[in-house]
């Protein structure tokens, strides 16, 4: 809980990227990028910004000494562009100087000539014309065409949602240093070394292990440096070995929100059919995603769409198309959640549309249809230690909600400018990367001659807790105390092949990883004491706290003892482990298997206030009944699902990403792109973890809590419709986010 | 040219020949390799950078306020303690870093020590905090992982601690070194700061800075490279108060506007409405001349004086003009103004009997953002007659706006739902908005039209019943 990094954060003492203190001669950065969406690249001229002062060199496409591709799932990014420019802000040129100033000063001076090309910026423009990054993607379950003959009613409707940016408070950022033998070391701010780490090296023309990626910590992620922290690593990289000299670059704010990718927008159309006492029978839906201009991850994100589109329901017959549209902006990217979050929007949206045809609560229909043991997913697996049902009901009752909305009635008829707004939210996503290989992890620990011990495994540390987590397990497995340990740096020249830190998958792999190591170094240090003290049942020992018990009777023997003795017995102190999640499996052509481990599941009651007058609002409270197996860490994971909540908010009512008729982003600052601040977040976050629903898939029986929370945010956006629709009884378009421009249109424009 | 300073910052004397228009931020980063600084934005608009300024008040105390370290230009440091997340380190935690780990206040850690110096400004100005107030106290920061939640935990820790104290006697200081809020050192700081010789000023420059709120958004880097002179070293005078107005130098800041007693009572609720100008850190630096000399269409100090009917005294040398508001606007972002004079003090004339001011501010965040649009009312009755209105608009507009016409046809008619539509119909034919990232046009012309009526129902609302607006 009281882990060593944040003692370092209340500090101030935490190094990030950029207050590593830099190696004497380093060059600092600074990116040159296209300022057209779309067009030829005729001829860059670097003449001025070379004789400006300071300036070393400026490096591009030309200057790439292996390969110029960063794509890491399709081969269709350049590091730096070569002849095509595909969106505003794709990476021209590098410029390097003595200072940050002087590479910033000189980089206005490229010039560059483009001739332009006609941009998209519309999925389903790029649908109709055929531009898309893959084929599209398909789930069914059941014949909806015939099951929307047996329907009562049947609705249809469109559903818009917003991109978002992830704002993470630490930019994209890597200091390369040339290492020995013409290799080089990279400290990165990445959630995937091991992809920094692949693609640097085949950027240089270098096999991977001249490539050193090491990662202390990120100033938050939230997937925005899963796969685009690598361009900066390798941007980094190949100045560092063009130059011999150690690179810097440190995105300013601005260039990070205009060059980096977001949460994808989607586009999507739904039809929905019902029995008259509101069973859902059948649900089609088609899902444009706004790609941007290369691939990136969109193809998993796309399927991840797939995987929830029917949220937390068992709906009978199902048909889920999505298609990647390939646009003239930035690459969208990972963003907690990974596309889940998305296609949830829509279900919700089509139940809510369905409830007022119906006339019925929305929360009745939600729980009529709500998931329970031994139903089946539209992709095959059965839902397994399942407690949607007991979440919700829970929620409804613990948190008071029909007498909430009874008392909301009663406001909003005595009220006639500020209306009150309820709506419950639950929710349901699978867990493990549904890119099945991507589930492994691996783990060394090492235990030192005075005792103390290192911990190595994949997982990034980026707010989320993931080395406290790790620390817990390895303390808990061992029996040391928790000071004994150190959670050291990403390294992957200690541990190789890492998945990044993503699906919220970092403690669940490397927890169960350096389980694993852990449990192998206990089962050596049983041996160990039980030779020293002279038992003969080596399992009779145990430790705890440091003591050495030998079955019930607490022993003399020390825990720098045990260890002394193992080390001079000649008994190894290192140990490395290998976790691949068992029982996963998913067939890409069929869109069939069981892909996940698990699935988390919970509920949420968001209660919000509009001014109907000035078209504002204000979250009073979100109540959560959330399933998280058994915490490896109970504050770490209220911390989460918070943390997650108030993006989630975000995402539906204020961040809005708004692109002008160029593709040029014109939300690119903090002034004009509004995440919450401490106002603009609920105002009571009442969380309380189910008890009693161990998980058999997770490290010591907990479940993964990153992503997930985020989507109880769509909960606050039906809140706000809800009370909007106690002022004014209309048929509110589906488009999120809900900014406060939209509210007060809604509400007031007679259009 | 480069400057010479020196002041304290945390526990050590410095003293430095630089240019005077690097930021602290770069300063404390840069050259002393504190980095426990952050850079989140370099914009004022994320609180990463958040450290203290302490100025030696004519009673021989310091005074403490946070500010954005991004938009502070070193010159402004002469003679004052800078104090960074560095600064408040001891061996232990105290009391503030203490509850921020055990509450969840921390999780990445990048946003953590702004959050910790805008608390600890806090409890340094407040000896009786309270949750809501300390809230206030961080609109300036912004933490993208926690979801502010743990940091609330944190803030209710403190103020729970504080309040069972065991020693509360002797200075406030000396309690909060007590309490582990502070280090000893603070017990001192004056008498550090006040050996510092007084600030000969500079010559004069062409480019003034007075707060450096808007100058170092934009401009940091030309400023580096430009003459400067700081407004606030020519002199630093206090708001004056007589019977018919009150005189506010041009360097007044927001917070001192509103923490102006007379101008309180004055104009009551307008202190709390102002809550929503740009956060504390930034309202403890921007200040009115700087406002009004900016601008912007959504200036919010420049729509309120509009409003108020202040008048403009300009400067330049010994030469001295006066203005009415609304003549200073030539058009978009230009003044009838000459480059050398400087706004030395701006004149809010006091009306006896009924008169009353509300001010509107709609933005796409309702804290630390700027308006999409913002009005003020400035109405002077009789019974149920207007006796003289005057109806200020931003954001609707290429200047702040005086909706003249309005205004007009406003003086002399009784109170009511009809007039106010009227007002509405011709408030529309005399704005002009655009659409660009703070809204659409369309919405900026409703928005306006609702923020009149908030100002009628505000005022008047037994005059205007509720379903007469609908
Ligand atoms: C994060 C953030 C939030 C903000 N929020 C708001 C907001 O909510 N509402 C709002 O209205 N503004 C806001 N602002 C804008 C800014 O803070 C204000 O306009 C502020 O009042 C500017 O004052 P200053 O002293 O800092 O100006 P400076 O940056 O020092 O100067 C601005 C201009 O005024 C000139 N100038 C300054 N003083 C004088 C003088 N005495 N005589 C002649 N010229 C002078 C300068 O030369 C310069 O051209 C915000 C800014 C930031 C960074
Ligand atoms: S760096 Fe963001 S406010 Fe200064
Ligand atoms: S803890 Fe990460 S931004 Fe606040």
């Amino acid at each position: 809980m009281k882990g060593y990094d944040s003692i370092q954060h209340v500090r101030g003492e935490s190094v990030f990227i950029d207050d590593i203190k830099a190696p004497q001669g380093t060059l600092h950065a600074y990116v040159v990028y296209s300022k057209i969406a779309h067009g030829v690249l005729e001829r860059i001229d670097t003449s001025e910004a070379l004789a400006s002062p300071g300036v070393h060199s400026v490096l591009t496409s030309s200057d790439v000494t292996g390969e110029n591709q960063i794509g890491s799932v399709i081969a269709d990014e350049e590091l730096l562009a070569a002849h095509h420019v595909h969106f505003i802000g794709q990476p021209v040129a590098l410029v390097l100087a003595d200072s940050k100033i002087n590479a910033l000063r000189a980089a206005k001076k490229v010039r560059m000539d483009i001739t332009p090309l006609q941009p998209i910026f519309d999925p389903r423009e790029a649908y109709e014309k055929g531009s898309l990054i893959m084929p599209e993607k398909i789930f069914t379950l059941g014949d909806t065409e015939s099951a929307f003959k047996e329907c009562d009613i049947i609705i249809e409707g469109k559903a818009e949602s917003g991109g978002q940016e992830h704002l993470y408070l630490e930019t994209q950022s890597a200091l390369a240093i040339p290492s020995e033998g013409n290799g080089i070391k990279i400290f990165s701010s990445t959630q995937s070394p091991t992809a920094v780490q692949k693609i640097t090296a085949r950027v240089l023309g270098l096999p991977m292990n001249m490539v050193e990626v090491d990662v202390t910590r990120l100033g938050g992620g939230f997937g925005g440096k899963e796969d685009q922290a690598t361009a900066w690593a390798a941007l980094a990289g190949l100045g560092a070995f063009v130059t011999k000299r150690p690179v810097k670059l440190v995105l300013p704010r601005q260039e990070d929100m205009r060059i980096t990718g977001k949460r994808h927008p989607y586009s999507s159309d739904y039809k929905i059919g019902l029995k008259k006492d509101g069973t859902i029978l059948a649900y089609e839906a088609v899902f444009y995603q706004n790609a941007g201009a290369s691939a990136d991850l969109s193809p998993a994100i796309l399927e991840r769409t797939l995987f929830h589109c029917t949220n937390s329901y068992y709906i009978p017959h199902v048909k889920a198309k999505a298609v990647s549209c390939k646009t003239n902006l930035p690459p969208n990217t990972a963003f907690r959640g990974f596309g889940g979050p998305q296609g949830m929007f829509v279900i919700e949206a089509a139940i809510r549309k369905a409830a007022k045809k119906l006339n019925m609560d929305p929360v009745d229909i939600q729980h009529k249809n709500l998931l329970v043991e031994g139903n089946e997913f539209p992709y095959g697996q059965i839902t397994e230690y399942f407690y949607l049902k007991r979440s919700f009901e829970h929620a409804l009752e613990k948190f008071s909600f029909r007498e909430s909305q009874k008392r909301i009635a009663e406001f909003n008829a005595s009220s006639k400018l500020v209306k009150k707004g309820i709506a419950v939210m639950p929710i349901c996503f699978g867990i493990s990367f549904t890119t099945t290989f991507l589930n492994q992890a691996s783990a060394l620990i090492h235990i030192y001659t005075d005792g103390s011990i290192s911990v190595s495994t994949a997982a990034i540390e980026m707010g989320q807790g993931v080395n406290s987590k790790v620390r817990n397990v390895v303390a808990h497995t061992i029996g040391c105390n928790h000071n004994r340990i150190k959670v050291d740096t990403t390294n992957t020249s200690r541990v190789a092949n890492t998945s990044p830190t993503a699906a919220s998958k970092g403690a669940d792999l490397n927890g169960f990883a350096a389980l694993h190591a852990a449990e192998a170094l206990f089962d050596r240090l049983q041996k160990v004491a039980a030779a020293e003290l002279g038992v003969t049942e080596e399992k009779s020992i145990s430790i705890k706290n440091e003591i050495v018990y030998s079955g019930e009777q607490q022993t003399q023997l020390t825990w720098e003892q045990l260890i002394w003795k193992a080390y001079t017995s000649r008994v190894s102190l290192s140990s490395q482990a290998y976790h691949a999640t068992p029982d996963i499996h998913f067939n890409k052509e069929t869109s069939k298997g069981r892909p996940f481990a698990y699935h988390v599941t919970g509920t949420a009651i968001s209660e919000v206030t509009v001014d109907c007058l000035r078209g504002i609002y204000e979250v009073d409270s979100v109540k959560i009944v959330h399933d998280i197996g058994k915490s490896l860490d109970p504050m770490i994971d209220r911390g989460q699902v918070e943390g997650a909540l108030a993006q989630g908010i975000g995402w539906m009512t204020s961040e809005e990403v708004i692109y002008n008729q160029e593709g040029r982003l014109i939300t690119d600052a903090l002034s004009t792109y509004k995440v919450p601040d401490i106002y603009a977040a609920p105002k009571e976050i009442i969380v309380e973890f189910l008890e009693d629903v161990p998980n058999p898939y997770g490290p010591l029986k907990a479940k993964a809590v990153g992503e997930p929370p985020l989507m109880y945010g769509i909960g606050t956006f039906h809140a706000i419709l809800n009370a909007m629709s106690a002022y004014k009884d209309d048929d509110f378009e589906i488009v999120s986010p809900i900014t406060h421009e939209r509210v007060l249109m809604y509400l007031h424009d007679s259009k | 040219m480069d400057a010479h300073i020196t002041f304290y910052l945390n526990s050590d004397l410095i003293d430095v020949t630089i240019n005077p228009s690097i930021t602290v931020l770069d300063f404390l980063r840069g050259e002393k390799h504190l980095t426990g600084t952050k850079e989140g934005c370099r914009e004022g608009d994320c609180g990463a950078c958040t450290v203290l300024l302490g100025s030696l008040t004519p009673a021989g105390s310091i005074n403490y306020k946070s500010v954005n370290s991004c938009l502070l230009p070193i010159a402004e440091v002469y003679g004052k303690h800078v104090v960074s997340i560095e600064g408040l380190n001891d061996r232990e935690l105290n009391l503030i870093q203490h509850s921020m780990l055990t509450e969840g206040g921390t999780q990445c850690g990048f946003c953590t020590p702004g959050f910790i110096m805008s608390m600890t400004n806090y409890f340094i100005n407040n000896p009786e905090p309270t949750l809501e107030k300390g809230i206030a106290a961080l609109d300036g920061n912004i933490c993208r992982c926690t979801g502010y939640a743990g940091i609330k935990r944190a803030l209710e820790n403190v103020i729970s601690r504080w309040n069972s104290r065991p020693i509360k006697t002797g200075s406030h200081v000396s309690q909060l070194i007590a309490s582990r809020l502070l280090p000893g050192y603070f017990a001192h700081a004056e008498q550090f700061i006040s050996t510092i010789p007084t600030l000969q000023p500079s010559a004069p420059a062409p480019r003034f800075i007075a707060g450096g709120t808007d100058l170092f958004v934009q401009q940091w880097e030309a400023l580096l490279t430009t003459d400067v002179s700081f407004i606030n070293h020519q002199n630093k005078e206090s708001i004056r108060e007589t019977d018919i107005e009150f005189i506010l130098p041009g360097n007044t800041t927001v917070e001192e506007f509103i923490s102006h007693p007379g101008i309180n009572s004055y104009l009551p609720g307008l202190a709390d409405q102002l809550q929503l100008f740009g956060s504390t850190p930034i309202r403890n630096r921007a200040t009115i001349a700087g406002n009004i000399v900016n601008a912007s269409p959504i200036a919010d100090m420049a729509n309120i004086l509009m409003a108020l009917g202040a008048t403009i005294e300009l400067q330049n040398g010994t030469s001295r003009r006066t203005l009415p508001f609304e003549k200073l606007y030539a058009g978009y972002k230009s003044l009838h103004k000459d480059p050398e004079e400087i706004i030395s003090s701006v004149i809010i004339a006091k009306h006896q009997g009924n008169a009353r001011l509300s001010y509107e501010k709609i933005s796409r965040r309702m804290h630390l953002d700027i308006a999409s649009v913002n009005s003020s009312l400035f109405i002077r009755t009789e019974g149920n007659s207007i006796v003289s209105a005057r109806l200020s608009a931003g954001g609707v507009g290429p200047i702040p706006m005086f909706l003249e016409k309005t205004s007009e046809f406003l003086n002399g008619k009784e109170i009511s739902a009809s007039v106010m539509h009227s007002a509405i119909e011709l408030v529309k034919t005399e704005i002009a908005p655009i659409t660009d990232a703070r809204g659409s046009k369309e919405y900026k012309q409703l928005l306006l039209c609702q923020l009149v009526k908030a100002h009628f129902i505000k005022l008047f609302p037994e005059l205007i019943p509720v379903e007469e607006v609908v």
